[in-house]
């Protein structure tokens, strides 16, 4: 797709609104079409695979970063490059593990919440899930196998979002991956 | 701060979602309405928040036609970064917006392959346009066709209160 290189900082900021209003409306759309915040979860993180798997070759076109040579690498791209690119937003990367295959993003900001609260009966719901299935749908996609969830959630209480991601393995090229 | 293809694929995947929901229930939920009122019903929520955010600063319209033309220009281009091409009215309520080149259909195709699966990519356009209106007060009905891929015809029915 071909995108235009020079826009305005509103027009950018009403379609982050766009973003947002329809990511709500989807949410309020599985809340009533599952009956608990699980399946919503599920649900949620599915359709972020699905995406995910797309939009790592919108990526991959748009920036000109090359391959990673670890997972510190990919770490530093995801939080820097992508981030920036899609939501504006760079998280900080945090909280390795000592063996270098988990690390937290910590989100100050993350505009899927703008505008949003929740309500009491969906105390379980996570909210943002989709993110994590973007991020997993999107490496895997570049053969890594990880494992993406919320550690913290601005709409629960926490101070800030944190995403907790795991490497898991290496994938071997010939696998093929198609949408759940 | 969000980027604008974010939204294209979220839509895609919306799309996809909903039909392959259908699917699985099979014909057992009769209750619940066909995909196209679901996803054109999300886009009524969306159209209402956006209008608002929108026109927030903005004098109120001096009449309806007023008001389409703000949807045609200022609206459209803020969410599909293009402005609505062509603009007819039969000055009592009805009016036809023609979009040469409309943003969600683009990559589908430019002739007439994929007719039939252009509707289900026009149903939350059709419902952003009605919830545009409900929040300016003029209740309507839009729908839309598409003749020729990447063209759309949106139609609407103001009704007089």
């Amino acid at each position: 797709m071909s995108r235009q290189s020079n826009r305005t900082t509103d027009s950018k900021k009403m379609n982050s609104e766009l973003f947002t209003l329809t990511y709500g409306a989807l949410v309020t759309q599985l809340c009533k079409d599952y009956e608990n915040d699980e399946e919503v979860n599920k649900q949620l993180d599915k359709m972020g695979y699905n995406i995910g798997v797309r939009l790592i070759e919108d990526f991959l076109a748009r920036s000109s970063v090359g391959r990673c040579h670890d997972f510190r690498e990919t770490a530093d791209v995801i939080a820097k490059v992508a981030f920036k690119m899609y939501l504006g937003i760079t998280p900080s990367v945090t909280n390795w593990s000592p063996a270098g295959d988990e690390f937290s993003l910590i989100l100050e900001s993350n505009p899927l919440v703008d505008f949003v609260e929740l309500p009491d009966n969906h105390n379980s719901l996570i909210y943002s899930n989709l993110l994590c299935g973007v991020l997993r749908g999107a490496l895997e996609m570049v053969q890594m196998a990880v494992d993406v969830r919320f550690a913290q959630d601005t709409l629960r209480g926490d101070n800030v979002t944190e995403i907790r991601m795991k490497f898991i393995k290496r994938i071997e090229e010939n696998l093929p991956a198609g949408d759940e | 701060m969000a980027d604008d293809s974010l939204f294209e694929f979220l839509h895609m995947e919306i799309v996809s979602h909903v039909y392959k929901e259908q699917e699985s229930r099979g014909e057992n939920d009769k209750e619940r309405g066909t995909c196209v009122s679901i996803l054109e019903c999300m886009g009524f929520r969306v159209g209402q928040g956006l209008i608002e955010r929108i026109t927030k600063d903005s004098p109120s319209f001096k009449d309806e036609l007023d008001v389409m033309k703000f949807l045609c220009k200022d609206f459209w281009t803020n969410i599909f970064k293009k402005q609505i091409d062509n603009l007819r009215t039969n000055h009592q309520g009805t009016y036809v917006l023609q979009d040469n080149r409309f943003a969600l259909i683009t990559q589908l195709s430019s002739g007439k392959q994929y007719l039939e699966e252009a509707p289900k990519y026009l149903a939350f356009s059709c419902g952003l346009l009605r919830g545009a209106l409900s929040n300016l007060g003029l209740e309507s009905v839009v729908t839309a066709e598409v003749s020729v891929m990447p063209a759309c015809k949106y139609s609407v029915c103001v009704s007089v209160l």
